[in-house]
């Protein structure tokens, strides 16, 4: 069948804001939708909050729409835009759900809204735990036993039935959110408690625990003719019990002989057709008992998927780009397998033949009061994916591309004694380490049966595991200059690291790099073809490995290599592919030939239709230098892909390669502390006091000098990792004693912190001699919230002219100071009429994104087109665009997916994603980006005060806005005779530790629609820890600062719903 | 429970694990265009030459080796690790190892599955398989696409020479104008009655014949044992005959319905088989042909066949039904096909794959008789193709009722 021809546009619903569990695969699958059906004509309306994807470009869709994704905001563009059509299957959970509620609310109805690509019966279905249930019995499939519960009550009367331990499944959510496994009652009425609570339909369903069973995944396509096919498995290295999308998982499967494979493949297929996905794309999960092979069916998402992306890059197979095809009626047989060319159909099953391993990314560091145990909730912030011709090979590049300093199966022991005990524990209940354990375990010689025993990880994967160990402890007693070629072949070909090797026989990896180089041992290329080589491919999709055949076959054009960001983390996220897709897209567009270096498989980077040629490869310096030596580009760009290549640049420079843009030596002057010091000088332009520590005696006396408050850190570090403000000696001692190791090649930063200062974030655009600024943004959040958590508005909302005038000023001069070409960020801090230089980055940023889409201006484009030598002027990019509107940009954070951690912001970024909102006036903008956040601002109810002590000024201004806007208050004692004073009346209630009914009572009673708490001092803090927590589970808006506070009043007031702004029309606002 | 250490390979694990030291039996893979890939013996050592060609399963290594279709072939596997599940008694598709040998990338040490019961290498010593482990699999694949199937040699053991291997390679006749069905097939008729394999159950018996059971002859061009269990489950009496049996000799056993199985090789030497099956034709006998039956019930109706560059060897080949533009992913196994060109008037295409366009499926408009050229009997591969089954019996109801 060929496509429809009776709807002429169709909306897509995006994913919004990167969250745990909904991370920057959507923004793949978007993009994907978005040019399968552009490409066939079809108009396309988009909406979607998070500005940091490439969908959201105002040339991914006609019509783009950065609005919260809620269906009354939904429901606005479809009455202005009238689609004939919905998709809300690239969306993820976002997605879906807004779909359900756009249907129930009748609004696709009265517009005539058809839903494609999923039937609301089959969305339904798949995800209402009963129904799901029912349909598996309906076709004979089994099902872990369980029941459904609607209510704390009704939880408690039928767990009797499963026993313990039992698995807590919400309806309707996603990432496990709300879920978990109960061992005892109490952690049972928790969970429940916690999961009716996340679920939209208040349903948790009680399971039969199968920990321990093998876990496997099907990808699976349907159309509408029934044609179905299976386009990856997937087999979970951790058994069940442990989320998938926090488990290392490899493609394909690995230990299911046919007979079992094809059981699961009729299984797959039978649930599609009962659930009724007719056209798309699913994932099916199975259990399977490894004792007996008995499966049964754990659950199924009729949507794309986290794993539908992964196997996406994992076969060469682009599961959204067809799935999108099929909602508009095509047929599998009618489409081509776009990477061999179209010689063969997407009606086949993609045949492999290499090994995939994904390793999650975890950020625990970041919350120390989470405990770093991995469960049925979903706790991963990233994924790294790599391939190679074996499982061990591709396991150890994995480990390389994850980025947490390990090389490889790196002991968790460092210069200490192995400890059997502590591995037993962490074998048996797994964190984020336990492969490196499991490797320990079998360093100090634990067998398979005990370490099956422990971990249930197939002994498959035990053995692989065990052999890199016996590898290792092989070359104990070896030294590089008696290690045979031969040797060195076959652990390359296992996949050792240069690195690892260096550190296993004591040596450098530079020397091991030369003598490899010697044997002639160096990577070959290969394709990923989607059929195992059987048909020749058109595309440059590549990955390394040692064999004998090299298959890169690269060509003599002008070629531009850009490095990616490797595995999202927080801190380094979806805006630096963005940044990376940007470059790519505009060095295309101007002739050159591109080449993408990126591990992470959730990113547009990484779809082999963005660059012209793709490797797959972890971002480590052997991956890289052996790219560069098969392709011999022109340029290599660094500085887009986060800190990750950034770190690489001078290492590479070393190596003589052609780094273009900002040089590696700007670079190092910018992050130098002393050499930039110097610079600030020569510019005449200020910092805040500050100092470098080398040891932990001087930082000391050096902190004196400088005078306390101060911001410590250590250096070369992104998104805030271990950056604390220390108001005193004592402070300052404890933090080098717990929070890092001081030493000269790992010195401290001592920052006299600027107490009350607006923060500045500037991004700009130099080509060497001429400076454009980017945009201006003003934080919300004072000095002291990293800025990746601070919402920001852009234009500022309160700087005047004058000092923006300044920083305008200041900012041409560090970026001609520091020789910029390409893209900077600056960090100010505005105190007064004093401006503070704070920070200077002469590298893409996290802001870059959003003030490309509120100023309507490429900015990566536009740099990265700098950096090829093509200037600003050639390129007609002479002048700032301010726009007349308000963008504001706010963070998201994880903290719901993170019991028993303080939601207090501070100088370590925590936030996972972004939003943004606009409006014609500050408080229009931060209230729809607030609304987007998830926050629906309330209108009326009341209002909690409690604040520190110098806050209370401010807080008597908040306490009389939120009584003129109807709010009545309550407030701890202090804050109520603050306010009293000022004669403002409020009721006082009491804090936790004075005795109840208290706050939390009342939050718990749904008494109070808005919290302002603002805290200092561990004891403080400790103490209303609980009613922040509250807060948050019951979804009770608060703030916990006052600079929050103060920009919340000013978006009570402001009409959310009733302005929905096209992108497009807003930048056409800029150019007119 | 669970992991024991019988899981494992234990051959290979000695040398891994028990001696410390690595000692690897050196083999060779040479083609006739004078290629020469050096890896190391996972089989028996010694020399073994036919035609290579590559497969593209992901999974059923065990029913790939053990398929007779396989008869003097080196299967190639694509997919690095081929060993993962051990093997196991129930998944041989016949008595023995009919390939001719077996090349892969690496077999893992310890292998995993709730089923097993020995290892792929111990599988292969006790079945004296030349193997070869440890190559650039993909790169032969690309050679063998470039250039088409061709001749090859396995030398496994201490004395190895590359030019004795390449000229025993170019030595090898190959398969054109070969009647392998004859070497493969049975020596004598004999019944079957065991059904599919299920998880729960394993295999099947039929159930009591029900009223009407069907008697159906299978011709063993080299037959594998799950088309037989898939006739048996749909209530068929099965007398599986030798390759050269009469029509005379077959119609003795007045059967409902006539089978004729895949098999190795090129179906032009099989002119004895060819009379049979045009008396079969003439009586307007159901007759269902499988891959080299297929391309025999073209031949017998008057068709032609052809050699293909390098065949179809996998189980994710996209065969649709031309009447109905469904689509299904079947197994394949021929390196000849039917030259759709050739088809007489009373042969009508009823199948083509996606991949080539090439000839999938036939059915005679005059009589009920119909073919298929991959492998609805899967065994290893995707079930798709199954309902082929179903069509025969109701073929069979008709030409009763």
């Amino acid at each position: 069948m060929p496509k429809r021809n009776d709807i002429k546009s169709i909306l897509i619903i995006g994913a919004g804001p990167i969250i745990i569990g909904q991370a920057c695969e959507f923004d793949y699958s978007g993009v994907q939708a978005c040019k399968a059906l552009r490409e066939e004509g079809y108009r396309i309306i988009l909406a979607n909050s998070n500005p940091a994807t490439i969908m959201t470009d105002p040339g991914t869709a006609d019509a783009t729409y950065i609005e919260p994704l809620h269906w009354r905001t939904l429901a606005k563009i479809i009455e202005r835009e009238r689609p004939d059509a919905l998709l809300p299957t690239m969306g993820g959970q976002t997605a879906l759900n807004c779909a359900l509620d756009l249907h129930r609310e009748g609004v696709l109805e009265e517009f005539g809204v058809e839903l494609i690509g999923a039937s609301r019966d089959a969305i339904d279905k798949a995800e209402d735990r009963e129904r799901f249930r029912e349909a598996m019995k309906h076709i004979g499939l089994e099902t872990p036993r369980s029941v459904v519960a609607h209510s704390m009550e009704e939880a408690n009367q039928l767990q009797g039935s499963i026993g313990f331990p039992v698995i807590i499944r919400p309806s309707f959510t996603m990432g496990g959110t709300g879920g978990g496994i109960a061992y005892n009652r109490e952690e049972f009425i928790d969970i429940c408690e916690q999961g009716l609570a996340a679920s939209p339909t208040s349903e948790v369903l009680l399971e039969e625990s199968v920990l321990g069973w093998k876990e496997f995944e099907m990808e699976v396509v349907r159309d509408r003719k029934d044609n179905c096919i299976i386009i990856c498995s997937i087999e979970n290295f951790d058994p069940m019990g442990v989320h998938t999308g926090d488990s290392i998982t490899v493609a394909p499967a690995q230990t299911l002989t046919d007979r079992e494979y094809q059981i699961m493949r009729n299984a797959s297929l039978a649930v599609l057709r009962e659930i009724g996905v007719e056209t798309g794309g699913s994932n099916v999960q199975f259990g399977i008992n490894p004792d007996d092979g008995r499966m049964v069916i754990i659950e199924m998402n009729p949507r794309v998927s986290r794993s539908s992306a992964l196997a996406s890059k994992a076969t060469g197979f682009p599961i959204a780009w067809v799935a999108a095809k099929l909602a508009v009626g095509y047929t599998l047989d009618e489409l081509g397998n776009n990477i061999t060319g179209g010689v063969t159909p997407a009606s086949f099953e993609p045949s492999i033949d290499y090994v995939v391993t994904k390793i999650p990314r975890f950020n625990f560091e970041k919350f120390p009061q989470a405990t770093a145990r991995l469960g049925t909730q979903m706790k991963s912030v990233g994924e790294v994916m790599a391939m190679g011709r074996t499982f061990q090979e591709s396991l150890q590049k994995a480990l390389r591309g994850i980025e947490t300093g390990i090389n490889g199966l790196s002991t968790m022991f460092e210069g200490g004694e192995i400890d059997a005990g502590e591995i037993r524990q962490q074998l048996q209940q797994p964190g984020p380490e336990r492969i490196r354990y499991l490797a320990d375990g079998f360093r100090c010689g634990m067998d398979m049966e005990e370490l099956y025993t422990l971990s249930r990880i197939d002994p498959w994967f035990l053995h692989q595991v065990g052999d890199l160990i016996r590898e290792e402890q092989a070359l104990n007693d070896a030294s590089l200059d008696n290690l045979e070629p031969s040797t060195l072949w076959r652990l390359k070909r296992k996949g050792f690291g240069d690195n690892r090797l260096a550190q296993l026989l004591g040596n450098t990896e530079t020397a091991v790099r030369k003598l490899r180089l010697q044997h002639g041992i160096s990577p070959v290329f290969k394709r990923v073809d989607s059929c195992a080589a059987e048909f020749p491919a058109t595309t440059a999709y590549l990955y390394s490995t040692y064999e004998e055949e090299c298959e890169a076959q690269p060509d003599e054009r002008q070629k531009i290599m850009v490095l990616g960001g490797g595995p999202n983390r927080i801190g380094q996220g979806i805006e630096f592919d963005y940044c990376c897709v940007q470059a790519v897209l505009a060095l295309r567009e101007d002739g050159f030939e591109t080449i993408m270096v990126n591990c992470n498989p959730e990113t547009v980077s990484t779809d082999y239709d963005t660059s012209d040629r793709l490797y797959f490869e972890p971002l480590t310096l052997e991956n890289v230098l052996g790219i560069v030596a098969c392709e011999k580009p022109a340029g290599v760009i660094v500085h887009y892909g986060g800190q990750t290549p950034l770190g690489l640049a001078r290492a590479l420079e070393a190596e003589g390669v052609p780094i273009i843009g900002t040089s590696p030596d700007s670079i190092d002057l910018a992050e130098d502390r002393e050499r930039f010091q110097q610079l600030v000088i020569e510019l005449g332009l200020r910092q805040p006091e500050n100092r470098t520590a080398r040891n932990p005696e001087s930082a000391v006396a050096l902190a004196e000098e400088v005078g306390y408050p101060l911001v410590v850190r250590p250096s070369y570090v992104l998104g805030g990792r271990a950056m604390e403000i220390v108001h005193d000696e004592e402070g300052l001692r404890r933090y080098i004693h717990d929070a890092v190791s001081v030493s000269n090649d790992s010195p401290v930063l001592l920052d006299h912190f600027l107490d009350d200062a607006i923060e500045v974030d500037v991004d700009a655009v130099c080509d060497g001699t001429a400076v454009v600024i980017g945009g201006i943004m003003e934080h919300i959040e004072q000095a002291g919230v990293h800025s990746g958590d601070s919402a920001c508005s852009l234009p500022p909302c309160s700087l005047d002219a004058a000092i923006q005038d300044r920083i305008r000023e200041q900012t041409r001069k560090l970026a001609r100071g520091l020789g910029v070409v390409g893209l900077m960020n600056i960090q100010f801090a505005v105190q007064g009429k004093d401006i503070y230089v704070l920070e200077v980055n002469p590298r893409a940023s996290r802001t870059v994104p959003f003030v490309s889409k509120a100023c309507g201006v490429s900015l990566a484009r536009v740099a990265a087109l700098c950096m090829a030598g093509k200037s600003l002027a050639e390129q007609g990019i002479t002048h700032e665009q301010v726009p007349g509107y308000f963008s504001v940009k706010e963070a998201v954070m994880p903290f719901i997916k993170f019991p028993s951690v303080d939601l207090i912001l501070g100088p370590e970024m925590k936030s996972t994603g972004e939003v943004m909102g606009v409006g014609r006036s500050f408080g229009e903008a931060f209230a729809k980006a607030q609304w987007a956040a998830g926050d629906a601002l309330p209108r009326k109810g009341r209002a909690f005060l409690s604040v520190r002590r110098r806050d209370r000024a401010l807080c008597v201004d908040v306490g009389r806005e939120l009584v003129r806007l109807g709010f009545e208050l309550v407030a701890t004692r202090g804050t109520a005779r603050a306010l009293d004073k000022a004669g403002i009346e409020s009721r006082v209630v009491n804090k936790v530790k004075e005795g109840r009914p208290h706050i939390v009572d009342m939050l718990k009673n749904d008494e109070i629609t808005l919290i302002v708490n603002t805290t200092e001092g561990k004891q403080a803090i400790l103490d209303s820890y609980t009613i922040r927590r509250t807060a948050l589970h019951r979804g009770v808006t608060y703030t916990t600062t006052m600079a929050g506070a103060r920009a919340m009043m000013l978006a009570l007031g402001e009409p959310v719903r009733d302005r929905i702004n096209r992108l497009q029309d807003l930048h056409q606002e800029l150019v007119s | 429970m669970g992991y024991t250490p019988e899981g494992r390979d234990d051959a290979l694990y000695n040398y891994f694990f028990h001696q410390g030291v690595q000692v690897s039996v050196p083999a060779i893979l040479a083609l006739a265009d004078g290629t020469v890939f050096k890896g190391e013996s996972v089989g028996m050592s010694g020399q073994s030459v036919g035609e290579v060609v590559f497969n593209t399963a992901l999974t059923g290594y065990q029913e790939i080796l053990s398929d007779p279709s396989y008869c003097r072939q080196i299967v190639s596997l694509t997919y690095p690790h081929i060993g993962n599940t051990g093997t196991n008694p129930e998944d041989d598709e016949s008595v023995q190892v009919f390939a001719a040998g077996l090349v892969i990338r690496d077999l893992p040490v310890v292998y995993s599955n709730w089923r097993a019961t020995e290892g792929l290498g111990d599988y292969l010593q006790r079945r004296k398989v030349v193997a070869i482990a440890g190559i650039d699999v993909r790169k032969l694949t690309r050679i063998l696409r470039e250039k088409g199937a061709q001749s090859g040699c396995i030398l496994a053991g201490d004395s190895i020479d590359d030019a004795a291997a390449v000229a025993a390679a170019r030595e090898f006749p190959g398969l054109q104008g070969v009647d392998l069905a004859r070497e493969v097939s049975a020596a004598k008729a004999y019944n079957w009655d065991q059904g599919s394999w299920s998880l729960a159950d394993g295999f099947g018996k039929p159930a009591d014949a029900p009223e009407r059971p069907w008697r159906v002859v299978a011709y063993d061009f080299g037959v594998k044992r799950n088309i037989l269990r898939l006739l048996a489950e749909r209530h068929c009496e099965i007398t599986v005959v030798p390759a050269s049996t009469s029509a005379s000799e077959a119609l003795a056993y007045q059967p409902d319905g006539i089978f004729l199985s895949n098999g190795p090789g090129d179906p032009e030497p099989c002119a004895y088989a060819l009379d049979a099956i045009r008396e079969f034709l003439q009586r307007k006998i159901p007759l269902f042909g499988i891959c080299l039956g297929h391309q025999l019930l073209a031949l017998a109706s008057g068709a032609e066949s052809l050699k293909m560059k390098f065949g179809h060897h996998g189980a994710n080949h996209p065969v649709q039904d031309i009447a109905s533009g469904r689509v299904m992913i079947t197994s394949q196994n021929h390196g000849f096909a039917i030259d759709e060109d050739s088809l007489p008037a009373t042969l009508q295409a009823t199948h083509r794959s996606l991949f080539d366009g090439s000839l999938q499926g036939i059915e005679r408009n005059d009589r009920p008789a119909f073919g298929f050229q991959g492998h609805p009997e899967a065994s290893p591969g995707p079930h798709d193709a199954s309902l082929l089954f179903d069509h025969f019996i109701k073929l069979m109801a008709v030409a009763r009722s």
